[in-house]
């Protein structure tokens, strides 16, 4: 039975972690993803759960002790923000390197300069690359939904990744909407138990993690783990369809949305995507014929969905909620690029919107859309990229 | 005698014929790999001036110094790689140090 | 029929705006409704002008955008009408409801003519008198909910005290006292209607 409640992202996100009880977390408190292990803390406190809770002094050392604990055979989980998240950057590469499924709740926060505590999606997207699974929530219900579904996913054995589960910081972590909560049972029963192969505190069989690897066997291993990400992607559909038939709610690597007749397509991630379908319908209303892509699933990236979601669009605008400083534009724009290249004749204008918490209206993505409208009607767009929402 | 179960591991491997990042499975498994090779030089046990003292066994870097009964025996020149503080550090010269072909 | 109620909620931090718009996603919540409750995040200042935000709706909601075109915009400090455009968007047919000891015909002039409804309370003397405490917030939630309508008075004090019940089930007389203020409010809300 389906529980109705309002809760926050970071509170739908606590109640996941408390009905999974991993068996250890260990972070560090940053804005805005500080109340995750507030929470989970007095869950252990009051004995809800039996989570064993390391309080570290940094993030370095809360990846570094989530890997660890990992890697003994517990099931582990961490939560951070920003400049949290990149103070881990060496250890996200070890653990996936490592192979340990660890999760990690990221609550999106800008990577500081000049210093902000708002939500875009520029500490996430700077971890693209770790090897990490990433997949994006656009409200409270998915933060909940998608966390319950990435302990299963990393864990699968033809995956064995860890996984970060992504919600807008302050939009979704700590606005309080309606959600429906799955059973403590239900959920339970969903994620089993941790039960790997090898872990370190196998008393029957000893094994070493994490040794230096020489030239001969490094591409080997690094060629493994691309193997692995690719394994993901049916793993992530299996989990999702099982996850479906317990809730009712249904995911997949994307989200279409008015996309069977459109001519014109949003590509975009997190929070505004929500805000995107309002704008959609106004549209549609008005005869426009406008679809969504919402990327729940970044890495690894939806590249055959992409392209058969957009194939035979007259444009498509990409929308970045981080400036990838690559001159080009930022990683989704170039993502999605690459993945339409040779294949669609689409004109692709990529805008750069809502940094460091630039509110995101239904009129902005109105805008977008009007942008490429009018790129479509020149025939191409310009070299370089375009920003949304800046003052002129 | 430990198992070698890293014993398939080779560079002539595919990429699926190895461990999960590399993790390694058992324990002891540097026992199979023969670092004396390595050796250009190399200590001589002189039994009859040795009086056990056993100063060499801790010092030796690769625990090539098998101890039975407490007493020390020949070294383990599988593993032995000539570094020679075992030489140094003998107060009754029973571990003489040449290097390989003097 | 979409029926989608927007209101914004002006204060200064510290005065419990941001709870304020919790507490009436709360209640709206517990009649059944979808709902929003959100602030505008910054650095949190004790005394700087703060804005907090409630959607409240019939169907789902999924924009997620602070509010430009507020229903209904409620001031939890008077002395916000000098400093920070109030009425910025405030829709016409809908209403603001301001935290004053004075009449509404009064703090029109810094409204900068808005044409809609306009409520006062005196929520200060009210939780004082009431509660012993000046927590405005308490008054303002009763006077937002008469103002907008969302939900009838019954429907209203019957989830506040189920909702204080829960929360203050060791201390019975916070739960009488704030019951109190909530009638309390809902009878001296001043209308002025042109």
């Amino acid at each position: 039975m389906a529980i109705r409640e309002r809760l926050s992202g970071n509170e739908a996100v606590s109640i996941a972690i408390r009905q999974v009880n991993p068996d250890v977390m260990a972070a560090f408190p940053i804005t805005p993803s500080t109340e995750i292990p507030q929470f989970i803390s007095q869950y252990v406190a009051n004995g809800t759960i039996d989570t064993e809770f390391v309080a570290v002094e940094s993030e370095h050392s809360a990846m570094s002790a989530c890997m660890g604990s990992q890697a003994a055979g517990a099931r582990t989980v961490t939560a951070t923000s920003s400049c949290g998240l990149a103070l881990m950057w060496e250890m996200l590469y070890v653990v996936a390197s490592a192979r340990l499924p660890l999760t990690l709740c990221c609550i999106n926060r800008a990577l500081t300069g000049p210093i902000n505590i708002n939500n875009d999606h520029s500490d996430s997207m700077g971890a693209r690359d770790a090897g990490w699974i990433q997949i994006y929530a656009e409200n409270a219900q998915e933060a909940y939904d998608n966390y319950i579904q990435c302990v299963r996913i990393g864990e699968h054995k033809d995956v064995q990744l860890p996984v970060m589960a992504c919600q807008d910081g302050f939009i979704t972590s700590h606005a309080v909407e309606n959600i429906l909560l799955l059973e403590d049972a239900e959920v339970k029963a969903f994620v089993g138990e941790y039960e790997p192969e090898k872990y370190l505190l196998n008393e029957k069989e000893a094994v070493s993690m994490g040794p230096y690897d020489i030239a001969n066997y490094y591409m080997e291993h690094k060629y493994q783990q691309k193997v692995a990400l690719d394994n993901a992607k049916q793993v992530i559909y299996d989990v999702a369809a099982e996850f479906e038939k317990m809730s009712g709610r249904k995911y997949g690597m994307i989200e279409e949305y008015m996309m069977e007749d459109a001519e014109y397509a949003m590509v975009i991630i997190g929070s505004s995507a929500g805000t995107a379908k309002d704008a959609v319908d106004k549209m549609r209303a008005e005869g426009k014929k406008v679809g969504l892509v919402k990327v729940r699933v970044y890495r690894p990236f939806p590249e055959e969905e992409m392209v058969k979601a957009l194939s035979g669009m007259k444009g498509v605008v990409v929308m970045d909620k981080a400036e990838g400083y690559s001159a080009l534009g930022g990683p989704l724009g170039a993502d999605v690029k690459a993945a339409l290249f040779g294949r669609t004749n689409a004109v692709v204008l990529n805008i750069v919107y809502g940094l460091g918490g630039r509110d995101v209206r239904v009129e902005s993505i109105e805008e977008a859309y009007g942008r490429l409208f009018a790129a479509v009607e020149a025939g191409g767009v310009p070299f370089g990229y375009d920003y949304l929402g800046l003052r002129k | 005698m430990k198992d070698n179960l890293m014993k398939h591991i080779n560079e002539q491997n595919a990429w699926h014929e190895l461990t999960p990042g590399g993790m390694i499975y058992g324990s002891g498994n540097s026992e199979h790999f023969n670092t004396g090779e390595w050796r250009v030089a190399i200590p001589t046990f002189i039994e009859d001036k040795c009086k056990q003292c056993l100063l060499c066994v801790p010092v030796c870097p690769d625990s090539s110094i098998p101890v039975v009964d407490s007493k020390r025996l020949d070294f383990d020149f599988e593993h032995c790689k000539g570094c020679g503080i075992c030489y140094k550090v003998c107060p009754f010269d029973a571990i003489t140090f040449k290097k390989i072909g003097e | 029929m979409k029926k989608l109620t927007e209101i914004r909620w002006h204060g200064r931090g510290g005065q419990g705006a941001k709870t304020a718009s919790l507490l009436l996603a709360d209640v709206a919540f517990s009649t059944g409704l979808y709902i929003q409750g959100f602030p505008e995040y910054g650095p949190e200042r004790m005394g700087a002008p703060i804005t907090a935000y409630n959607r409240l709706c019939n169907e789902p909601l999924r924009v997620h955008s602070n509010i430009y075109y507020p229903d209904y915009v409620a001031v939890v400090d008077e002395t916000l009408l000098a400093s920070v455009d109030v009425t910025a968007g405030l829709k016409k047919e809908g209403a603001i409801v301001i935290n004053t000891a004075k009449n509404p015909e009064e703090v029109l002039p810094l409204l900068k003519g808005y044409e809609g409804k306009v409520y006062t309370i005196d929520a200060a003397k009210i939780s004082i008198a009431t509660i012993g405490k000046n927590i405005p917030n308490t008054p303002m939630l009763a006077a937002v909910v008469k103002a907008s309508g969302v939900m009838s008075e019954e429907e209203f004090l019957g989830n506040m005290e189920a909702s204080l019940r829960h929360k203050f089930a060791s201390k019975p007389e916070v739960i009488e006292s704030n019951m109190e203020a909530l009638r309390v409010s809902l009878k001296e809300v001043k209308l002025y209607e042109r």
